[in-house]
């Protein structure tokens, strides 16, 4: 559903470009909440885009969400920890707080596990 | 939006004390001495349901409101609505607010199941949204409640104590004023130890229930820089919101009138150098049940509308009809001043609530209707469910604002008859008191006797004596003291002894008139005498006069004769007369 408005995102995000997926077949919809390009928000983005290329290969969006930039977005996801990554799609919302430095853990709170 | 980004303390101006900002909540700034620390955080820590949440909106509210100082106002536990529905109980519509951009509100919600954790993660997100809402609005103050939700949501406190740490840091760097809430700890002022980060104010509320009754309390348990009242101060969350009512409100700096105002009682006037209670003072009437405190209340009551002013008369134990028809059975008509909308009766059961509810019913009341005199029949029911230690603090806190207030309050009080524990259980009110009046029964001889007596008056001259103590159709009066020697007399004894006295003088009177008239038949008596005397007096002056009148004339006839016959014989006078035994005349005659 977001997907138009990721593609924008993406490009305010200024990093690399981020959704190798096509934009109609997002299966998993990842939203990176990050606070300026700190080592943490970094090493998040790079550690989320690893397990996602390996478990969710070409299943998933990913949207860097930089409160820095836009601090009125923190409100609607409830972000108070940075970097948090929430599970948009699919349903219910799940939030992972921290670098995502250990991808069993990214795993379960993603919820792909039993998929894999 | 002017706020000092810089500065680590306080804003600009330290040199004199602590700068504060004033809460607006009435007692809480008397206690603080002005307010909350400005530009710092203060922690304000109580158990659930001790009313954080609603003296934080408070402070943000009037910080809006009254000081021009908007506020954000975060929320950890409850939803916008529902603080906003709290508050608009309170009248205040806290849409409107946010409308005008006098509150900003954000609801910061976390839930633990939904949120997995995986390496380093810091709080900067919760920073960013407070920056924003403080940016978005200019604000000056900020309610954090409850921050300590956050332990349960996030599982590494070792990360959210650094966090927490480096936002009253930043807090402090805003230059916000800030109220962070807590719950109570078991063993430490807050649960998670909050207080050891936030150094420079903390609050403790408390909700004690004693005998089902539940009093909140106040203290401020520290405060950096400044004095501040230490003690536990009640308050009350009433229609007006929050209200401390501090104890002695720190000072006694009420204006003391030196009007007078009468009691209705033109005795009691009397024993009160004859001008009755001076205008803001207080009053206690205690006395066992059936001496009559009512209707001094009553009498009070009416004095004060007849003079035009209003009163507002507290009844705990009766019925406000009751009562009125029962004043009127001795006088007192008090629907004509209630027409008037002089006279205001609330009658409740004291059971009705908590005395703090009561006293914020009474301050609300007395605010509301602006009474010049109030009477509470009787306060000691209000501690029905309590001990006395309760109702001096209680009663204090009501005397300074009727006293601030400039109203004449007459309190009564209701004692045991038997008269031992009198002083007892009162001298801990009555010393509160400026005036107080001892009612109590007389028995014996067969009879029971109202009597009165002005145990102490404050600033004026008053009788020491016991006076009688009567009610009749005209309202209540006292009656003369009767010394009869060393002794009081009241009651049968008193009219007895009225009677006798009279029979007595009347003996003595008629004595008197006896001895009168007795001392006039004497002097009546002496009279005549003096009239006898005076008459035989007169009768021997006319005869010795007539004597010697006789005497005289024979005298001269005897002269005539010799002359005559010596004239007869035709001869010389002869010059050399023989002496001769002759009338001194003689020689008179001879030397014409």
């Amino acid at each position: 559903m977001s997907t138009h408005k990721s593609s924008a995102k993406a490009a305010a995000a200024a990093e690399k470009a981020l959704h190798e997926e096509e934009p109609e077949v997002a299966e998993w919809q990842l939203r990176l909440y990050v606070a300026g390009h700190t080592a943490k928000s970094i090493a998040a983005f790079e550690n989320l885009k690893r397990v996602c290329e390996t478990h969710l290969a070409g299943r998933y969006t990913i949207e860097v969400v930089d409160l820095l930039v836009n601090p009125r977005l923190a409100a609607g996801d409830q972000i108070l920890a940075v970097p948090t990554l929430v599970r948009k799609f699919p349903e219910p919302i799940r939030k992972i707080i921290g670098d995502l430095s250990n991808e069993e853990r990214v795993l379960v709170g993603l919820d792909v596990l039993p998929k894999r | 939006m002017p706020r000092p980004k810089k500065s680590t303390k306080s804003s600009a101006p330290e040199a004199r004390g602590l700068p504060k900002a004033a809460t607006g909540i009435q007692g809480l700034d008397e206690i603080t001495g002005g307010g909350l620390p400005r530009g710092r955080p203060t922690l304000l820590c109580g158990s659930a349901g001790s009313g954080k949440t609603m003296l934080a909106a408070e402070f943000l509210v009037h910080g809006a409101l009254q000081f021009g100082e908007p506020g954000v106002f975060m929320m950890f536990e409850e939803s916008a609505t529902e603080l906003a529905q709290n508050l608009s109980s309170l009248g205040v519509d806290l849409d409107a607010l946010q409308k005008h951009k006098k509150i900003a509100i954000d609801h910061v919600h976390i839930e633990r199941n939904e949120i997995q954790e995986t390496g380093e993660y810091d709080l900067e997100g919760l920073f960013i949204r407070l920056g924003h809402a403080i940016d978005s609005i200019g604000a000056r103050r900020v309610v954090l409640d409850t921050l300590e939700a956050l332990f349960a949501g996030l599982p590494n406190h070792a990360v959210l104590r650094a966090e927490l740490r480096r936002l009253f840091r930043w807090l402090k760097d805003r230059g916000v004023t800030a109220v962070i809430t807590a719950e109570r700890g078991a063993e430490s002022l807050t649960r998670y130890g909050l207080e050891e980060y936030v150094a420079d104010c903390v609050i403790l509320l408390d909700h004690r229930t004693v005998d089902q009754v539940s009093t909140r309390l106040l203290r401020v348990v520290k405060y950096r820089g400044t004095a501040h009242g230490t003690n536990e101060y009640p308050f009350l969350i009433g229609d007006d919101g929050i209200s401390v009512l501090p104890i002695t409100s720190m000072r006694l700096d009420h204006e003391a009138s030196t009007e007078r105002v009468s009691t209705g009682i033109d005795g009691l006037d009397d024993m009160l150098g004859g001008l009755g209670l001076y205008r803001g003072s207080s009053t206690l009437v205690s006395g066992a049940p059936g001496t009559g405190k009512s209707s001094v209340g009553a009498s009070f009551v009416d004095a004060a509308c007849r003079r035009g002013e209003r009163a507002l008369l507290f009844a705990y134990e009766e019925s406000a009809s009751q009562l009125r028809r029962n004043m009127r059975s001795i006088g007192f008509d008090l629907d004509q001043w209630e027409r008037a909308g002089l006279l205001r009766i609330d009658a409740s059961r004291p059971t009705l609530h908590g005395l703090e509810q009561h006293l914020v019913h009474m301050h609300d009341l007395v605010l509301r209707f602006k009474p010049s005199v109030v009477v509470v029949d009787p306060i000691s029911n209000l501690t029905m469910e309590r001990d006395d230690r309760a109702l001096k603090p209680a009663l204090m806190r009501l005397l300074d604002y009727l006293k601030q207030l400039g109203i004449t309050a007459l309190f009564t009080s209701l004692t045991t008859d038997v008269g031992i524990d009198i002083a007892d259980s009162q001298v801990g009110v009555s010393s509160l008191m400026d005036t107080w009046v001892l009612l109590s029964n007389l028995a014996g001889n067969g009879e029971r006797t109202r009597t009165l007596q002005v145990l102490k008056s404050r600033g004026m001259p008053h009788s020491h004596q016991v006076r009688e103590f009567v009610m009749g159709d005209h309202g209540v009066d006292l009656i003369d003291v009767y010394l009869s020697g060393d002794r009081v007399l009241t009651g049968t004894a008193r009219i007895s002894q009225v009677a006798q006295e009279e029979a007595a003088s009347d003996l003595r009177r008629r004595d008197h008139e006896r001895r009168l008239k007795e001392l006039a038949n004497h002097r009546k008596a002496i009279d005549a005498q003096i009239a006898v005397l005076n008459a035989q007096a007169q009768e021997r002056a006319g005869e010795v006069e007539f004597a010697i009148e006789r005497e005289r004339l024979t005298a001269e006839g005897h002269s005539a004769r010799s002359r005559a016959n010596a004239q007869s014989r035709d001869v010389p006078p002869p010059r050399p007369r023989p002496r001769q035994p002759a009338t001194p005349t003689t020689p008179r005659k001879g030397a014409k």
